[in-house]
């Protein structure tokens, strides 16, 4: 079965603007391929084309792009997903600057990361020598949250982010933000909302949910910024 | 770096509140309005009659506030994402909310005038 593929092409070296190119794949009946594995083999084809990938089984959250209009990891998605709907399009993820081809710069994406302090703060209490125990119902508040890998399919699916990256922390680093809000060990909880409490940082989420329906992981940050408006509501009235 | 100083509330978490009990205001009297035209025969009389009772004068000067309050935050949100020039913005949201004013100053004046 002969696939034709659309790949977003930019070099800044010798391009003045990025543009599509048509690539073709022989893929065996019967198999279903990942689309890292179809990217790999156009690789082979044309060895300019760049892209990320370490893990290729989701863990890592490197080779988060674009496929058919919706982001997602190319190693988990399997190209029957994709077929029947004529080309397949490759983009990089929308909204982040292009290193090269579907190469992003992920700077601002770990910098909101990095403002919402993603360690653990706790002045109150010198740490135990040991572990620092957690009853298993104060556990069970991080699940749905630490799993987060941050492939930035999320932020980058969000159009508050691309329209205000530097002030809307976006919908990754929000969930990471509860993380640490929930997390029973934390006593920094009123200095980590205050830094969130203006009118951007997490108010500029209108629930719109993209960031749900690509996460590869299955996470709910729309969810977790609803807690934190809450929190933030609460602390205010 | 864009604060909230053209916004109407004093902060993310006062927009967010005065945002929704404006839209549940609106709702209100959008319900109570099609409640007058499901279950009343609408002529001139009817309609002047529904608009001279107090209950009415209150409620739409109600729901003429929430509107300006829920335009003017909802429109410095939607600017702030998609004008990028300031001065472009700013204009922007001067005549719109200026028009927003206008509509409440007329309803006021047709309703209580």
């Amino acid at each position: 079965m002969n696939v034709n593929f659309s790949l977003y092409r930019y070099n800044p070296d010798t391009d003045t603007k990025p543009n599509m190119k048509s690539y073709q794949l022989e893929v065996p009946e019967g198999s279903d391929m990942m689309v890292l594995d179809a990217l790999i083999l156009l690789k082979e084809q044309d060895p300019s084309i760049a892209f990320r990938r370490s893990c290729r089984e989701g863990v890592c959250g490197s080779d988060g792009i674009n496929m058919n209009g919706k982001n997602g990891l190319a190693c988990v998605t399997p190209l029957s997903d994709l077929l029947g709907k004529g080309d397949i399009v490759i983009r990089p993820l929308p909204g982040l600057p292009v290193v090269r081809d579907l190469v992003v710069d992920m700077g601002q994406f770990y910098d909101n990361y990095a403002r919402i302090k993603p360690f653990l703060i706790n002045d109150e209490q010198i740490p135990p020598a040991r572990e620092n125990l957690q009853s298993p119902e104060e556990r069970e508040k991080l699940d749905g949250m630490y799993e987060c890998i941050l492939c930035a399919c999320c932020s980058t699916s969000c159009p508050s982010f691309w329209w205000n990256p530097e002030k809307f922390v976006g919908p990754a680093g929000l969930l990471a933000a509860y993380r640490w809000l929930a997390d029973s060990r934390d006593t920094a909880t009123d200095e980590r909302l205050s830094e969130l409490d203006d009118a951007f940082s997490v108010f500029r989420c209108h629930g719109i949910m993209n960031c749900v329906s690509v996460c590869p992981k299955g996470l709910n940050p729309t969810k977790a910024i609803g807690h934190i408006k809450s929190m933030l509501i609460k602390r205010a009235v | 770096m864009v604060t909230n100083a053209a916004t109407f509330g004093r902060s993310g978490v006062h927009d967010y509140l005065l945002i929704r009990a404006t839209a549940i205001i609106l709702t209100l009297y959008t319900i109570y309005l099609l409640g007058f035209f499901a279950f009343n025969d609408v002529t001139y009389q009817s309609w002047s009659g529904f608009f001279a009772w107090l209950p009415t004068k209150v409620f739409t000067l109600l729901a003429l506030f929430s509107m300006l309050i829920h335009a003017w935050i909802g429109l410095w949100q939607v600017l702030t994402d998609y004008v990028k020039c300031t001065s472009l913005r700013l204009g922007l949201q001067f005549s719109l909310t200026v028009l927003a004013l206008v509509y409440v100053a007329s309803g006021l004046f047709i309703i209580w005038g």
